[in-house]
């Protein structure tokens, strides 16, 4: 009796870990999107890390956490800063990785088609060692990354009131670019630093304080922030 | 700071200003909007640098600062455990005089006339202003703990003023017998960074764990429950097993007594003898607030969207010295607080844009090596009070790597704070 209804629970369990691999996409259809990929990643048994790290169990690890792996000074300091690889961290990340993580080394300028990334993102999970314990894919987790109206990245700022504002800044990032412990963010292209400014507001990038900083800002104080910090010198 | 020749000249040229200040009153030729800033720390230095630069010569800015040299309180712990040497925390004024155009007057100010609007200084000079900033930081409260005045302080150190006091503590510390006792007699509420206490327990452990592991550290403490407690508690555990013991109120932590001949501290009755004892006493604002009679009880009421005294409109007041509301008294806050009342200060002295005051805090704490903690928020302003908005604190069991980090953003923090202070 206990058995099966242990059975009845399992077969339960695994209908709805199917039934929300379907949310996040088809699996085949990924594996062909995966050979924009593997010319730096491997998958699957016997994978090793490569000029990218190898991708097994993907779903759940923390950013730059692969020992013996060389990641970028931004990797480690994001995944230091609790960056976990999610499906809406890899979604971000596949969608546009510098909006994510500034100075990630891998050179690839994003999946824009939200089907497409849901696709590769379903392949990713197929080849994770342990899918059961994979974060729920939220139904609710949007494919847009950072959700962002295309007008805010449109707005001109102004470089005068971002001096103004970035008094809150400068008592940690210095003005002459200087980069330790503390990162530069002089002469950033503005929609690098409207985006990345946005993904913390909007909790996806890791760390607190920037969170903190960036959840009252206004879309128009961002962009005079990124406005004035470009043109720094 | 290294000194290089244009700074040196910077100097050089406030020297001589100061030393030909015979009674007299000064930048009655100029007639620019006059702003006297007394003293030089997170508060005032920030401020006069903010003015200066976004006034762009539209105002005369002094910066009245008793010493040439200025040690930051924020990492002098950390000069105490040899992570940091003492010129690596201090600043000069070079930059600010010779970058800038501030008259940086290196004197105290012994009096403030409200009705004249004038500042006086010990050297006997008198410093009109349009608006007065008052940065002058902490005193300590006459008779906070029995038998301890400032006349003890060489033999029992406060080092809550950083600098030779520091440096006395630092080889008291280092000098202490084998098996010896360590005590810290802990500040009641309000005070000047409240996690300040906590690290320099972690500090002195950390140097004692090294070179003396059998000697013990006691705290005395009024207080029920401190800043970042449950991490330095679990910080304490983890590297110092055994060796620090916290005496809160429950067991009379709040009633001591200390004697600085016989080195002797007494905790609800019981007399230990101790080798080293760092009396933290009770706190008030600096005493030219008392002076300026801009004080209610221990401290000078401002009014959070612009930093201006709640008794006098012509005087704003910055960092420690001020009861403000949420913020913590730390040099993250003053220098917070200092670019809010530069920009009010421009706004009434030269009509430019005026926004909504912002306010944050960061305090970054150090365990062990490489064991950094942080606790932060931020803040608004509202018709009360400074009032906090949001905030964030490290987590107990956080890992090595992280806490890593957080110990290097906090050597980037410093250099920025720094910068943004003094140029």
């Amino acid at each position: 009796m206990n058995k099966l209804i242990s059975l009845t629970l399992t077969a339960f369990l695994a209908a709805a870990v199917s039934a929300q691999a379907e949310i996040i996409g088809d699996p085949e259809k990924g594996a062909e999107l995966w050979k924009d990929c593997k010319g730096c990643h491997q998958i699957g048994p016997n994978a090793k890390d490569r000029i990218g790290p190898q991708l097994n169990g993907i779903f759940g690890r923390r950013a730059a956490s692969i020992d013996g792996f060389k990641y970028s000074k931004s990797m480690t300091r994001a995944g230091n800063d609790g960056l976990i690889w999610r499906l809406e961290t890899l979604d971000a990340y596949v969608a546009n990785p510098k909006a994510l993580v500034s100075g990630t080394r891998m050179s690839y300028r994003g999946m824009k088609d939200d089907t497409d990334r849901a696709n590769l993102l379903a392949f990713l999970r197929a080849n994770s060692d342990n899918p059961a314990d994979i974060p729920e894919a939220e139904p609710t987790a949007e494919p847009d990354y950072p959700h962002l109206d295309p007008e805010v990245l449109k707005i001109e700022g102004d470089p005068a009131y971002g001096e103004y504002l970035s008094s809150e800044c400068t008592t940690c990032h210095q003005t002459d670019g200087t980069d330790e412990g503390i990162p530069s963010i002089t002469q950033w292209p503005p929609e690098d630093f409207v985006i990345a400014m946005h993904a913390y507001k909007q909790k996806l990038r890791p760390h607190p304080v920037m969170q903190m900083m960036a959840s009252r800002l206004s879309d128009e104080e961002i962009a005079a922030l990124a406005a004035y910090f470009e043109a720094l010198e | 700071m290294t000194l290089n020749r244009r700074k040196f000249l910077g100097v050089a040229a406030a020297t001589t200003a100061a030393s030909l200040s015979a009674p007299q009153v000064w930048g009655m030729s100029s007639g620019k909007p006059r702003v006297v800033i007394v003293g030089g720390g997170a508060g005032g230095a920030t401020a006069a640098r903010y003015i200066a630069k976004d006034s762009k010569g539209e105002i005369d800015v002094t910066l009245v600062e008793p010493t040439r040299t200025y040690y930051t309180c924020f990492f002098s712990n950390l000069y105490m455990a040899g992570f940091r040497t003492l010129e690596s925390i201090s600043h000069t004024y070079g930059t600010l005089a010779a970058d800038y155009g501030i008259n940086v007057v290196h004197d105290w100010a012994v009096g403030i006339d409200r009705d004249a609007k004038t500042v006086s200084l010990a050297g006997g000079a008198k410093l009109p202003y349009d608006r007065l900033i008052l940065s002058p930081g902490i005193d300590f409260v006459d008779g906070a703990v029995p038998g301890w005045d400032v006349s003890k302080q060489n033999k029992m150190p406060h080092a809550y003023k950083a600098g030779s006091q520091s440096e006395l503590l630092k080889r008291q510390i280092e000098s202490m017998p084998q098996g010896g006792t360590f005590a810290m007699v802990a500040p009641p509420n309000p005070f000047r960074c409240p996690p300040g206490p906590y690290e320099r327990i972690s500090m002195v452990a950390h140097v004692l764990k090294e070179k003396n592991p059998t000697a013990k550290i006691i705290i005395a403490d009024p207080k029920a429950k401190f800043s970042k407690q449950a991490l330095f508690q679990d910080g304490w555990n983890r590297h110092y097993d055994g060796m620090i013991e916290w005496v809160g109120p429950d067991f009379g932590g709040g009633n001591v007594e200390v004697n600085a001949d016989e080195m002797t501290v007494s905790i609800d009755g019981e007399v230990t003898k101790v080798d080293v004892c760092n009396v933290i006493p009770a706190m008030k604002a600096g005493r030219i607030c008392e002076m300026a009679g801009i004080t209610e009880g221990n401290w000078a009421p401002v009014i959070g969207h612009t930093m201006q005294s709640r008794i006098d409109e012509n005087i704003h007041v910055l960092g420690d010295a001020t009861n403000q509301g949420d913020m913590p008294k730390s040099g993250f806050s003053a220098n917070s607080q200092a670019k809010v009342a530069a920009m009010a200060v421009r706004g009434a002295l030269t009509g430019s844009k005026v926004f909504p005051a912002k306010f944050s805090n960061t305090c970054w704490s150090l365990i062990d090596s490489n064991d950094g903690v942080k606790v932060g928020a931020s803040y608004q302003a509202t018709d009360e009070k400074i009032a906090k908005v949001d905030g964030f604190i490290s987590k107990v069991g956080e890992d090595a790597d992280l806490r890593q980090r957080t110990y290097e953003e906090s050597l980037g923090w410093y250099a920025g704070i720094t910068t943004d202070m003094f140029g």
